[in-house]
């Protein structure tokens, strides 16, 4: 599946071309982007809120806001950086609304969540996601969000993130180490 | 192991529900509303989506059914759509949007400015307007599909979690995220385990290839020098596992740079000299190559201060295959019988067995340190203490007036050393090497090898980040090499060229594509650079075309202002910035380029293979019909007296290469 992509993306206009159509107030072009793009975006907000709910929130949010960020592309970065970095805002900016609020379930924070999930093993492993989840600090959760898009190379994650590559390089061996130590935590007696 | 990160991987793509259609046809249609909106007064614009709660629960009840029916049906998500909808009422507050709250300032939606984005910028618009309107329309579907989510969950149920991902078709069901990393790994082997980790090395892989740059719009270059060597390692051990090397894996300057030149020696005090030569590129009639190479001086090695070498070796479970500890440990006994017996040397080691194994010993009492690395044995993964900390401390310790002192860290990858926060750890290092002591990092064996990681930490602490796969790398780096490895002799070099539009219409700078600097950084000594070492050669190539030439690929322009020649015969002018050790300001060292300077030594024209050699593995798009045979040809009429057989090798591989990417 995977080696027919590039064929394909080929033959239809590129995302920059299109974003920069769109800042130029092609409506078209901006309803092709935002349509191409949609479930991506809804993807990595899920994977920062860990909610279907936040996730389908922030990715409305995220659809009403574009119009007026698009015209602010200046295709100095692929259109797909500039896009995460707008998801990674929209989420750590929810996230401060919710915390202001004091909520007390906040995304992967939240325990309970996915618990009632009715195979146990697949509860075992929703859990185990979870609890790896929440067990990250905030900066290595966005990361590791970030990272486990499709094709995401710790560059562009870098460039989304903004930081140094090495900064998101050294984030995912610390992930590694985190995720290790966690897993040797339940295999202890 | 480090699977972890890949039954993640799977677990998040597994429980990632999709996203809701009726919620996405609104929120698009939304969107154009606002954006339709927008365009006449933009800078009004305030969207701000109000929802009553009412149509927050049904939405919510809807989407829940929708999920229900998704397809994969999957248990998780129903369990999510039931918590969401429970979740709805106290959420309805705090989601009105106002888009124009969110704070920009963290991170500019504009990066900044990097060389690819110019081009981008001056990628002409016409292929917009030119393209059909259909296409336009068709990409969705297709560019979603290849990541559908559903099935996984099923065969995550059949395992315990706890065994997850060390069995083989874990690794090919997580395809996405480590594609690049994949096709750094010399693919999976027999047992299709993949080598998750090595998406690392991909970190660095990721420049575009540095493009023609037209003189009159872009006269001045500006790199940072690289000694690594990691990459040509890693270009050859994909060949000899019989894989061509992915291109992204292949960085030119450190190809041409892994091989040791003599070019002309500094006189006097300088501490390196640069040699600059024009002749006719090998691989284009209309072209000409610009051969900068910079020698650093030899200090005669008798009277070199007596040195002080801790290893640090990471000896966590990882490391016991037979190429990573076994490996150092021969690589350091091969090291052990260069040095002097005056020279101290401790090991610390850090994950598994704790601390300091060797006190400070002399090589002259070479039983005990041997008997000590025996000892070391790879096992245990408690975290590491602070591995790296003591190792300093240790270095200090060690330390008299004028010695040197130098910490080599060999690992496998994992940088479990203790300090936690990437840039702590970068200032600790940096802030060690203004104390004099200084860090330089052995990587071992393939799959756990953080390549972007060992190069910032090398980096920082003024050392060399080398990669190890065989004994002979191991003499070649710690043998052959170790008084450069060991002796900065200047640091944080920078080399700027301005071309001159009257003579060259286009350049291009052959590889350093990671270590661009901006313009202005050339000056500024803040901007931490390359070290070379004792004896270090740099070589920089550029491939030119001179004015008139008939292979200048950008056309004049009609209302640019045309060159004029000034009648000098500069072709450009040539500039280095350099620190000597423990000086914070930098000196200059500067020299016009002359059209046909120089004669194109042995030296020179093995490195133009070598060049043309990297440039075939990623791609070779400036190369024309220059071919394998070509470089091979260049390469065994260029390979001198050849004490070490590096360039031997380099033909083998080049053979190697050919026959592959028939």
């Amino acid at each position: 599946m995977r080696s027919v992509l590039p064929i394909v993306m080929r033959m239809t206009t590129s995302d920059e071309d299109l974003a920069k159509a769109a800042a130029k107030g092609d409506a078209d072009a901006f309803a092709s982007l935002l349509a191409r793009h949609y479930d991506r975006v809804f993807r990595l907000s899920f994977r920062l809120t860990g909610r279907a709910d936040q996730a389908e929130d922030l990715t409305q949010d995220i659809c009403a806001a574009l119009p007026a960020k698009i015209a602010g592309f200046r295709a100095q970065a692929k259109f797909t950086t500039w896009l995460y970095r707008v998801v990674v805002n929209a989420a750590e900016d929810a996230r401060r609304r919710q915390a202001s609020h004091s909520r007390a379930a906040v995304g992967w924070g939240d325990v309970e969540q996915m618990r009632r999930a009715e195979a146990a093993e697949t509860a075992e492993a929703v859990d185990w996601l979870q609890r790896a989840m929440r067990s990250l600090p905030q900066d290595l959760q966005d990361t590791l969000a970030l990272t486990l898009e499709d094709e995401m190379t710790h560059a562009e994650a870098a460039e989304v993130l903004g930081v140094s590559e090495g900064t998101v390089s050294w984030r995912m061996s610390d992930i590694r180490k985190r995720l290790r130590a966690l897993r040797q935590e339940e295999l202890a007696p | 192991m480090t699977d972890d990160l890949e039954d993640l991987k799977t677990l998040m793509d597994a429980v990632t529900p999709a996203a809701d259609a009726q919620r996405r046809a609104k929120n698009l249609e939304q969107a154009q509303k606002i954006f339709t909106g927008a365009q006449g007064s933009r800078d009004a614009m305030r969207p701000t989506v109000k929802r009553g709660l009412m149509a927050r629960v049904t939405e919510g009840a809807k989407s829940m059914l929708n999920a229900l029916s998704h397809r994969g049906a999957l248990t998780a998500t129903t369990a999510i759509a039931a918590v969401a909808l429970v979740m709805i009422v106290p959420q309805t507050r705090d989601y009105v949007v106002n888009p124009s709250s969110w704070s920009e300032n963290r991170r500019a939606e504009t990066p900044v400015q990097t060389a690819e984005a110019d081009q981008e910028v001056e990628v002409d618009n016409s292929l917009l307007q030119d393209a059909p309107a259909e296409p336009v329309y068709e990409a969705p579907v297709v560019i979603e599909e290849p990541v559908a989510p559903a099935p996984r969950v099923r065969e995550l149920s059949k395992r315990q979690m706890n065994g997850l991902g060390a069995t083989a078709d874990f690794g090919v069901a997580s395809d996405g995220l480590y594609e690049g990393a994949a096709s750094i790994a010399p693919l999976p082997g027999p047992d299709g385990l993949r080598l998750a980790p090595e998406q690392n090395t991909e970190a660095f892989a990721n420049a575009e290839t540095n493009p023609l740059k037209v003189t009159s719009e872009d006269p001045v270059s500006t790199f940072s020098i690289d000694v690594d060597t990691a990459s040509y390692s890693i270009v050859r051990s994909s060949l000899l596992r019989g894989q061509l090397p992915p291109k992204e894996a292949v960085r030119v300057e450190e190809m041409v740079n892994y091989f040791p030149y003599s070019y002309p020696a500094p006189e006097g005090d300088a501490p390196f000299r640069p040699t600059i030569t024009v002749s006719p590129t090998p691989w284009n009639d209309g072209t000409q190559l610009v051969h900068i190479g910079i020698q650093g001086a030899l200090p005669q090695i008798e009277d070199r201060p007596p040195l002080n070498l801790v290893f640090l070796i990471d000896t966590s479970g990882s490391m016991q295959d037979a190429n990573k500890l076994p490996l150092l440990k021969q690589s350091f006994r091969l090291l052990l019988s260069e040095l002097r017996p005056e020279d101290q040397v401790s090991i610390v080691t850090y994950a598994g067995s704790a601390g300091q194994v060797l006190e400070p010993t002399a090589v002259s009492e070479k039983t005990k340190i041997l008997t000590a690395l025996d000892r070391l044995e790879a096992g245990g993964s408690t975290a590491g203490q602070a591995g790296l900390q003591q190792a300093y401390q240790v270095a200090e310790g060690m330390a008299e007036d004028g010695e040197v002192s130098r910490i080599i860290l060999a690992t496998d990858g994992d940088f479990n050393v203790g300090l936690s926060d990437p840039d702590a750890l970068k200032d600790f290092i940096a802030r060690k090497r203004d104390s004099g002591t200084f860090l330089s990092v052995l990587g071992f064996g393939r799959g756990n090898l953080d390549d972007a990681t060992m190069q910032a930490l090398a980096q920082n602490g003024n050392g060399q980040a080398a990669y190890i796969d065989t004994l002979g790398e191991a003499r070649k780096v710690l043998v052959d090499q170790l008084t450069g490895a060991l002796f900065p002799i200047a640091n944080d070099v920078k080399i700027q060229v301005e071309f001159n539009p009257a003579q060259i219409a286009e350049y291009r700078l052959i590889g350093y594509e990671t270590r661009a600097l901006r313009r202005e950084d050339f000056s500024n000594d803040k901007v931490d650079a390359g070290d070379i070492g004792a004896g270090h050669t740099v070589t920089a190539i550029y491939e030119v075309t001179p004015v008139g030439s008939d292979a200048i690929r950008n056309g004049p322009l009609r209302y640019a202002e045309q060159p004029v020649s000034d009648g000098s015969d500069e072709i450009g002018f040539f500039k280095m910035r350099y620190k000597l050790p423990g000086e914070t300001e930098s000196q200059l060292i500067e020299e016009p380029i002359l059209s046909g300077q120089g004669q194109a030594t042995g030296d020179a024209q093995f490195s133009y293979a070598i060049a043309g050699f990297g440039q075939l593995l990623r791609g070779g798009e400036y190369l024309g019909g220059w071919s394998y045979e070509d470089a091979i040809v260049l390469a065994n009429g260029a390979k001198g007296e050849d004490p070490f057989g590096y360039r031997a090798e380099a033909v083998t591989l080049m053979r190697l290469a050919e026959t592959l990417s028939q």
